[in-house]
């Protein structure tokens, strides 16, 4: 039933390519959390800006992205993202066949949903800044760049961070889905390793674990994040 | 315009759409079992959670963890093709559920939401005031009608919100009950993909069944906070 002596380290057993499998895992967390950073502002402006196509655009995104399941978002984007591409890459007179390989499409699959989190949770956190110190800077005479980056930045991540940390165990669990695409982490490495030695509890619980090990460690490395940047506030 | 008409209706997304409509009632039966299941035994684990016994509050705080801190496909995959290679469970009773991808789905989910559930419900019971329950002790309370008239209606109301989340990453959960072969919309249009080779058509179709789904959940969520909020109503 179990088989935990098959977890060795070399080619006795799979504990290596577990290690392999759990950085990757790591890797596209962070890679789409970073991206989905990024869209997540974009989407975070274009709906504060007055402007209604962008806010609709924006508006659009998000309600879609949430109300589909992530695996319909990952299998559209892993079948037809090479389709996307390749189109586009026709406008600029480039037919030849196109591969994006199986991280690419996973960064940007995850990070299209995590981004649809992240979103909120800054949006929430930058209509907590209070309209008197964007005023009061602007009457210090501060152009739009060092107000963005003095006055709202800090206290936009100060206040997102709690949210930002939720998002990332959301991130780091999304990554499981992965797996449907061939791309080599844990759940993916589990699957595989049950097949070779007909024992999917030991492998599965492993993959349980290694999770579990995941989410606890960045859990407590957020924990900590928020104590360091609510320095001086009393919470 | 007939011709408009017919070109619409030999399109690959309108005749994909109701094939992956004929998996609705899959997705639907997914949900109508486990989730007044999930809502039973959440509440019975948030009072379990909040309960002085530590050795029940201690295994079900565990237990939160375990779940909320690993993917739910794991979860899945655990119940499904795990507890499947056990032998002692394949000649136990056990078997005949197991062995139906439906019920592992419907364990798997019920599973994972009664921990979600019994964090946000164990929030909602923290967050009433001692002044209330104090009240009602004052009025000759005995436990169970303390819970049944003040504890739960408040706690009830209060995560209404937050519940209404869950219920909606709970359609979305079930999805990935298509992995274990269970053809529900999300299986189907995998399935239409793997014939036609056209995965946007696909997927599209079976993506608009879902906004449509978790429309109709946001729209039952807000009239449950209309009715047991009639404090907050603006017009009575």
């Amino acid at each position: 039933m179990f088989k935990f002596d098959k977890l060795v380290f070399g080619d006795a057993g799979w504990g290596d390519e577990f290690l392999i499998a759990t950085f990757m895992t790591l890797l596209v967390s962070i890679l789409s959390m970073g991206l989905g950073l990024f869209l997540a502002i974009i989407t975070v402006w274009a709906k504060i800006i007055q402007n209604r196509i962008t806010r609709f655009i924006a508006n659009f995104y998000t309600t879609v992205i949430r109300g589909v399941p992530e695996l319909l978002v990952i299998y559209l984007i892993f079948f037809g993202g090479n389709a996307v591409v390749m189109s586009i890459a026709k406008v600029f007179g480039y037919n030849k066949y196109i591969e994006l390989n199986a991280l690419t499409i996973a960064t940007i699959a995850i990070a299209v949903i995590s981004a649809t989190y992240s979103s909120e949770v800054l949006r929430a956190s930058y209509l907590a800044i209070s309209k008197g110190q964007i005023e009061a800077a602007r009457a210090l005479g501060m152009n739009k760049f060092s107000i963005f980056f003095k006055v709202i930045s800090p206290q936009v991540v100060r206040h997102a961070l709690p949210g930002i940390g939720n998002v990332w165990q959301i991130t780091l669990k999304d990554t499981s889905l992965i797996s449907v695409t061939g791309l080599v982490e844990i759940m993916r490495q589990s699957r595989i390793s049950s097949n070779v030695e007909h024992s999917p509890l030991t492998f599965l619980i492993t993959a349980a674990i290694l999770y579990l090990c995941l989410t606890t460690i960045s859990g407590r490395i957020f924990k900590t994040l928020e104590v360091n940047y609510s320095k001086g506030f009393s919470t | 315009m007939i011709e408009f008409l017919n070109s619409i209706q030999n399109s690959l997304i309108y005749k994909n759409f109701f094939l992956v409509l004929s998996g609705l009632d899959n997705t639907i039966l997914l949900l109508l079992i486990s989730l007044p299941l999930g809502f039973v035994l959440a509440l019975l684990f948030a009072l379990g959670r909040v309960s002085k016994i530590t050795l029940l509050s201690r295994t079900i705080a565990s237990y939160i963890f375990v779940i909320r801190g690993t993917p739910l496909l794991v979860q899945i995959y655990l119940i499904y093709f795990g507890l499947g290679s056990v032998k002692f469970i394949r000649e136990s009773f056990l078997w005949y559920a197991l062995k139906e991808p439906f019920w592992c789905g419907v364990i798997a989910l019920t599973i994972n939401t009664v921990a979600y559930g019994a964090e946000i419900f164990r929030g909602g019971i923290q967050s009433i005031e001692k002044s209330q329950v104090e009240s009602g002790l004052s009025l000759g309370f005995g436990k169970f009608l303390l819970l049944r008239k003040i504890i739960l209606p408040i706690a009830i109301r209060k995560v209404l919100p937050s519940y209404g989340n869950e219920l909606i990453l709970m359609v979305k959960a079930t999805s990935l009950v298509s992995l274990t072969t269970y053809m529900e919309m999300t299986g189907i249009a995998r399935k239409i993909m793997a014939k036609t080779f056209a995965p946007v058509e696909a997927f599209i179709a079976a993506g608009i069944l879902y906004l449509f789904l978790n429309f109709l959940m946001v729209q039952f969520v807000k009239y449950l906070e209309w009715k047991y909020n009639p404090h907050l109503r603006l017009n009575n």
